[in-house]
């Protein structure tokens, strides 16, 4: 397939969508805040499953009757699921055997999926760290791509890579969906997924600058874009393919992992298209900055 | 060469796992032995039990079977037969053939989300350890300066440093050559002093070296304490491990009473000080015990508990005075001043400590209906380890002499120290995960594979036919390769792990969606068949190497980061990407090759 899309031509439209979409996720995030799951926010869970299904609301009025504050008792998966998740500052580790016991006196059938219990220290470090290998890792891909590129392309990289990955934590602000451990790495596997993309656009963008003699900087990303579209298209295919095959058949425990880089998956490969190339054309890439230092362009490159 | 490596060591991931039961005594003293080998071998033989394996493994024995029926007929038949001497677990052994053993071929290992289990995350108190080690140190030196004749007007502690006032220079000055000359252990200095001889104040804490050397020790020592508990449970390959630099983790495959489990591991205390009766104790303040070494011998205690395990911070062996061997034990500053009250004026009284253990007995009773089942009760078993006189006012460090040779002595000092925690722990993360949950996970998982790899299969043949066929071949070697690479450095299957296998399906035809668009151009600027296979190849290399190794950075900070199961998802990310590469390059070259290599090719469709 060919493709002859004028892509620079709204290269500005673009650029104020991303720009919307950017800030709309930064103020969800500032104001609405995450909401965090039981990994980083700390607390008890409880998922049973019940011979029958059962009013929830009478779980919660067993609940209170316990002296229990500040839970949620919500299906999980299919009617006879429930999930019990209780906030707790204390850290005390035997609320989930506790809860267990209660229902079980009401409801004897009851079987027990699982407990988790994260204490708030742990809670918390888990964020710290989650924030702090974010950082690292863009901080890492900037330095090899300006290692392999220029500086320019590393720059354009990591911006692409952080519109990517403030836009999927501004819609889980959105709607309001589970922020935890899974998705935490699903983002980060959007970072190397998106760079990816991003790379391969790059690396054409610089060949055909070194090829392409006589057209302008324009022509030449739209070239290159329209290059590698085909294979763009059909690698994120391939792996949407994959993921909605994760996300449907996979399980509720895995749902907002497959959530994550489903929409990764969609935002990386326009963010390779756009963002880059527009980051790109901003600082005024040149035919000077793709000037080969040395004709056999160093050792990496000649590996078969 | 490589995919056949990646077929062997995926090879054991082929055999069923096979039923089979692990017995021990449940002495933890005593090793399985030809004897028990034996007297299973009988028990089942005489049972209708078609075909087992028995084997003596390291310190147990294991019995493999071929149906989950004959599993649960033998346990039932052992248990019954051996009540409460051994213990009987329910495990599941891999099959792998001998073969495949001997070259280091093992299956996948499974995690908690997986297999079903508990898994508890603690966390060791090292303030508290200090506080206790300050306050022994306090004492200390509080000793040498009355020795020396040092006077001191004020001495206190923190919690983080002792301090201690002096009146004169003289004595400042004497109280710090005393501490100086202590002050130096193998790892560096001990104490770190903040002088202010304007007021005569001598501050002492602990050095980063000192604070460490406590730390690792408490750290080892809890480890040593849990991975006896955990022994008790009876419960087959637990892990037991420290993690960072004071937590330790605990994961217990397959059990499923997390209460119970619990319990055992987080008991606190399981010594007992207490002073030996004297004739005139009312009976109703007096207990009789037997004595652990022999059951014959008992003595009378009183019911007071004068110090218990929980207060016990260390204990080790030495020599006294004589060379004999003694077991000297140091407690917290809480148990030093509950025992200084207890001895004094109870000098000549002997006192004893008791170890005490949680046991279960079995009996066979007969139910409701007739039928003969196994009861269970827990109860407590206390025994005497020790009784010895008490010789003068004791605080927080005293010794036990008069303990038999060396032998004897070091086996007081690891029961003292099985039945102390050098610092308290709690429980800072716990995840249980029931069976129903983790086979379901397995389901799931091993179903979104297969959809998403036909689903991937059957798009790439329809868009690139012959080299679609080409590129699956190297997607279905790279998921052998996975596998077997996983089962050969032992790494742990978890279902964030199937996430990162899954999604390398995905990502992992893009090296050859890169090198046949490539193909692709070569041929549309009129290059011959052959040339831009071989251009197409070596032009999307570098694009193919860039790519990947970004990837991989993201794939091992994750690592780096993540805990448990998002290292899984980590680990399967990282290999699949250096596999994908691998056969994606190099195997789809040869498969196409094969087909395109001899011929000499008029007409190439990509």
């Amino acid at each position: 397939m060919n493709f002859k899309i004028p892509f620079m031509k709204y290269r500005k439209i673009a650029a104020i969508a991303s720009l919307i979409l950017f800030a709309v996720s930064i103020l969800s995030i500032a104001f609405r805040g995450l909401s965090l799951g039981l990994d980083f926010s700390g607390g008890t869970l409880v998922e049973l499953t019940f011979k029958e299904t059962i009013p929830l609301e009478s779980l919660r009025v067993d609940l209170s009757a316990n002296n229990y504050e500040d839970f949620q008792v919500v299906n999980f998966g299919s009617d006879t699921d429930v999930l019990i998740k209780i906030a707790d500052v204390e850290g005390n580790s035997s609320i989930g055997d506790e809860v267990f016991d209660l229902v079980q006196s009401n409801y004897p059938e009851t079987e027990l999926k699982r407990i988790e219990f994260v204490g708030p220290q742990i809670g918390s470090e888990l964020r710290d760290q989650g924030g702090f290998g974010m950082l690292v890792a863009l901080g890492m891909i900037l330095l090899y791509v300006a290692f392999r590129f220029q500086y320019k392309f590393a720059v354009g990289a990591v911006v692409a890579l952080a519109h990517d990955v403030v836009i999927i934590l501004g819609l889980f602000s959105i709607f309001t969906w589970d922020f935890d451990l899974t998705v935490l790495a699903a983002l980060l596997a959007v970072i190397g997924y998106s760079l990816n993309d991003t790379i391969v656009v790059s690396d054409r963008i610089r060949e055909n600058f070194r090829s392409q003699r006589g057209i302008n900087p324009d022509e030449v990303v739209d070239l290159s874009i329209n290059q590698m579209l085909s294979r763009t298209l059909i690698t994120s295919l391939t792996t949407l393919l994959v993921l909605f095959a994760l996300f449907i058949l996979g399980g509720e425990l895995i749902k907002g992992f497959s959530l994550a880089l489903i929409i990764g998956v969609l935002i990386g490969t326009y963010s390779s298209i756009y963002v880059v190339a527009n980051m790109l054309l901003m600082f005024g890439i040149n035919q000077e900055d793709m000037a080969i230092p040395d004709p056999d362009e160093g050792p990496l490159d000649d590996m078969p | 060469m490589v995919l056949l490596i990646g077929i062997l060591y995926s090879l054991p991931n082929l055999y069923p796992a096979k039923p089979s039961i692990q017995a021990t005594y449940a002495n933890s003293a005593l090793a399985a032995d030809q004897n028990l080998y034996d007297r299973i071998e009988n028990i089942l033989d005489s049972a209708e039990i078609d075909d087992f394996n028995i084997a003596l493994i390291d310190n147990n024995i294991a019995v493999n079977f071929n149906s989950l029926d004959d599993q649960l007929k033998g346990k039932s038949l052992l248990e019954r037969a051996f009540l409460d001497e051994v213990i009987i677990a329910l495990n599941l052994q891999p099959s792998t053939p001998e073969w495949l053993k001997n070259i280091g071929g093992s299956p996948l290992r499974l995690g908690l989300d997986l297999s079903g289990g508990v898994h508890f995350l603690l966390e060791v108190d090292i303030e508290n350890a200090v506080a206790n080690r300050l306050e022994s140190a306090l004492n200390e030196f509080r000793k040498k300066f009355r020795e020396d004749r040092v006077r001191y007007v004020k001495s206190v502690n923190t919690g983080s440093a002792i301090i201690f006032n002096f009146d004169s220079n003289d004595d400042y000055g004497n109280a710090i050559n005393i501490i100086n000359k202590d002050n130096l252990a193998p790892s560096g200095i001990i104490y770190d002093l903040a002088l202010d001889p304007i007021n005569n104040e001598i501050g002492i804490s602990f050095s980063r070296e000192a604070i460490k050397d406590i730390r690792d020790y408490a750290v080892g020592q809890n480890l040593m304490t849990l991975r006896n508990r955990v022994n008790e449970l009876g419960v087959s390959e637990p892990i037991v491990q420290r993690q960072g630099s004071d937590r330790i983790v605990v994961q217990l495959p397959g059990v499923q009473d997390t209460t119970a489990a619990k319990k055992i591991i987080g008991k606190t205390a399981n010594l007992e000080f207490r002073m030996e009766a004297t004739p005139t104790t009312s009976r109703l303040r007096k207990e009789t015990f037997e004595f652990k070494a022999s059951e014959f011998t008992t003595a009378e205690l009183e019911r007071t508990v004068v110090v218990s395990g929980d207060s016990v911070t260390n204990a080790s062996t030495g020599f006294d005075e004589n060379g004999f061997p003694q077991v000297n034990i140091t407690l917290d500053m809480q148990g030093g001043r509950s025992l200084q009250k207890a001895t004094t004026g109870n000098i000549g009284r002997r006192l004893g400590v008791l170890f005490v253990e949680q046991k279960t007995r079995s009996e066979i009773v007969k139910n409701d209906s007739g039928e003969e089942i196994i009861e269970q009760t827990q109860y407590v078993e206390k025994k005497i380890i020790s009784l010895a006189t008490v010789q003068a006012v004791l605080g927080t460090s005293f010794r036990i002499t008069g303990v038999g040779n060396t032998q004897e002595a070091s086996e007081l000092a690891l029961l003292l120290r099985a039945g102390a925690l050098a610092a308290p722990m709690k429980f800072v993360e716990e995840r249980t995960v029931g069976p129903s949950l983790g086979k379901e996970n397995i389901q799931l998982g091993v179903r979104s594979i297969i959809i998403g790899l036909v689903a991937v299969v059957l798009f790439m043949l329809f868009y690139y036919r012959w080299f679609g066929f080409a590129a699956n071949l190297a997607l279905i070697s790279n998921l052998i390769l996975i596998t077997g690479f996983m089962s050969l450095i032992g790494a742990t299957l978890t279902l964030p792990g199937i996430a990162g296998i899954v999604l390398t399906v995905g990502m992992a035809v893009d090296a050859n969606v890169l090198i046949f668009s490539r193909i692709r151009e070569e041929l549309g600027t009129g290059t011959s068949p052959q040339e831009a296979i071989k251009e197409g190849f070596s032009k999307a290399f570098t694009t193919i190497f860039d790519a990947n190794i970004t990837t991989l950075i993201a794939a091992i900070v994750l690592y780096a980061i993540g805990t448990g199961p998002v290292k899984g998802f980590a680990i399967t990310l990282s290999i699949g990407i250096l596999t994908s590469m691998f056969t994606a390059i190099l195997g789809t070259r040869a498969v196409v090759n094969l087909m395109y290599g001899q011929r000499n090719l008029k007409e190439l469709k990509v």
